[in-house]
């Protein structure tokens, strides 16, 4: 469906995105992930038909995004970063005129129904001034769904949702991401990890890395942590666990725990909680830590920007511990 | 042709949505009420003929000559500056629908000011005798309106250069005065090609020489007409190279 070939853009001297090459199949909701200024929104807006590329290709169901760029437009359903929208205007009024440029039939009944689907039907008679941010992002989500569109294009859509609107935008992508292609854009990774099929991990204006996010994360590492607390003599406890088949090393910590380093192959907790038992320790706590997409993404990203400093964090924690 | 009605039309509800076209309207009835009570005396009391043409010069100028940059300012430097430009950029639209869906919604605005006005000479044609000079006030409206529609052009496309409202306004401004003023300087150099072209450069000279006398003349239709193509012509490649940055 979205196809990208050697794409390239360039603002003066800075290069935004540098010859990217990706695809997305229908019925696919694609990740799009990356730290600020990685060249996500420029990607969406050459697909949408709002930039031309520097040079490279990009077709959208086989059609050149400049070329055709009007027929383009008409199978795209684009939420852009800031949600623009016309602040004067009424909900109901807004989507109405722009289902109009979209040739949407039947457009009374449509808004009506999109305005159900994105949960804003008891504010369709309100100034879109009076909105607050995250019914703002639904009445532009609303906008990107008016005209059925078989290619969704969404840049960052559930900021500035709620915990509980968050989840329902994504159930809602995730619906749609089943019959139609779905590209989003974000960089809160539990999100990616929960709606997408496919991740592609852009930094600097190249992808550093594209697959599942369940494949990404058996890249990072082949090996698996488990911490363990006992209730005392911890480093005794810690030898004796050394002993155990498929463990690498023990480290007892500062903070009382000891952490086991094993092959990933094996599961090694049911032979540490045997051998803690029977020696006659008391086992306070036992937790496999799980290697998330946002370690990925960290490794990632400073590999691919080595010779600079490690990225600063993403100023977007609230938004995931909300999530 | 369907776009361009629509993005028309909600640019003409648009202008509702904010106090500045109530106070362009209020402003200019509140004006042409003036001169028109000191017509209805005058028709009253002496049955003497008022010649509409001169309100009609103040409708053109001041009033229309400044709520035009005032009313167009904002079309695309404000589309631009909030971002919803993004929208109608990606929205299956062609460049030039938006450009003259954008100046046909603004011009019928004013075409609906100055049609309005109409009421005036309608009113001082049933109290005196032999009434208002019927063929002239058309003419005199048509070149008004003719005048307002270059203007409306020239205000679009110079808001689209802008991401600043104010500095659209300013550029307008400027931009319609030197195109108001351009005839002056050829009493300067009388009889020689320049002469020839700054008067007929003029945004003026095509209405004072002929339709404010009562004639309808082609040369000074096109002038108007070829006037607003220009100006529609070069909004559109303004916003088409936004595509290119």
């Amino acid at each position: 469906m979205i196809s990208v070939q050697n794409l390239t853009k360039d603002y003066d001297t800075h290069r935004a995105i540098d010859h990217l090459n990706f695809t997305a199949e229908k019925g696919e909701v694609l990740g799009f992930l990356g730290p600020n200024g990685a060249g996500k929104t420029t990607t969406m807006r050459i697909l949408t038909g709002f930039m031309s590329p520097t040079s490279g290709t990009a077709t959208i169901d086989g059609l050149d995004v400049m070329e055709d760029s009007l027929k383009v437009r008409h199978k795209v359903g684009y939420l852009p970063e800031t949600v623009p929208l016309y602040e004067d205007m009424r909900v109901f009024d807004y989507l109405k005129f722009m289902g109009q440029l979209h040739k949407v039939q039947e457009i009374d009944e449509r808004v009506a129904e999109v305005l159900i689907q994105v949960g804003m039907d008891d504010r369709s008679q309100s100034l879109i001034k009076n909105l607050s941010k995250g019914m703002r992002q639904r009445v532009g989500l609303g906008q990107a769904l008016l005209h059925h569109p078989d290619v969704l294009i969404l840049d960052e859509p559930t900021i500035g949702l709620d915990p509980k609107q968050i989840k329902e935008v994504r159930n809602l992508i995730k619906s749609i991401g089943k019959e139609r292609t779905v590209m989003l854009s974000t960089h809160i990774l539990s999100e990616a990890q929960q709606i997408c099929d496919r991740v592609i991990i852009i930094n600097k204006g190249r992808i550093v890395a594209e697959d599942a996010p369940e494949n990404l994360q058996g890249r990072v590492s082949a090996l698996r942590v488990v911490y363990v607390r006992v209730s005392e003599k911890t480093d005794q406890a810690a030898t004796a666990l050394r002993e155990l088949p498929g463990v690498l090393s023990v480290k007892v910590l500062e903070t009382g725990r000891i952490e086991v380093e094993n092959v990933r192959e094996s599961d090694v907790r049911p032979g540490i909680a045997r051998k803690l038992v029977e020696s006659g320790y008391d086992l306070l706590e036992l937790t496999p830590e799980s290697v998330n997409l946002e370690d990925i993404f960290l490794k990632l990203t400073r590999e691919a920007s080595s010779e600079n400093p490690p990225l600063e964090p993403e100023p977007n924690d609230s938004q995931e511990s909300e999530a | 042709m369907r776009n361009i009605w629509t993005i028309a039309k909600k640019e003409y509800a648009g202008l509702f949505y904010s106090p500045i076209a109530y106070v362009v309207g209020v402003v200019v009835f509140l004006v042409m009420g003036i001169f028109f009570s000191y017509d209805l005396n005058a028709a009253i009391t002496y049955q003497y003929t008022p010649d509409f043409t001169y309100e009609l010069d103040i409708l053109i100028f001041p009033l229309i000559f400044l709520a035009i940059p005032i009313l167009t300012m904002k079309t695309f430097s404000e589309e631009n500056k909030s971002g919803t430009l993004e929208l109608l950029l990606t929205a299956p639209v062609k460049d030039h629908e938006l450009v003259i869906g954008k100046w046909l919604g603004t011009f019928l605005f004013f075409l609906s000011l100055i049609l309005l006005t109409w009421f005036y000479p309608l009113v001082l044609n049933f109290i005196i005798d032999p009434g208002i000079d019927q063929p002239k006030n058309l003419a005199n409206y048509l070149g008004v309106t003719l005048m307002a529609s270059s203007m409306t052009a020239i205000g679009i496309y110079i808001s689209s250069l802008f991401k600043n409202t104010i500095a659209a306004l300013m550029a307008s401004l400027g931009t319609l005065l030197v195109f108001w003023l351009i005839s002056a300087p050829a009493q300067f150099f009388p009889g020689t090609v320049a002469a020839d072209v700054f008067t007929n450069l003029s945004l003026t000279q095509h209405y004072y020489n002929s339709f404010r006398a009562g004639m309808i003349d082609l040369l000074d239709v096109s002038y108007y007409v070829s006037l607003t193509v220009l100006a529609l012509f070069l909004g559109t490649r303004s916003i088409e190279s936004k595509r290119w940055r």
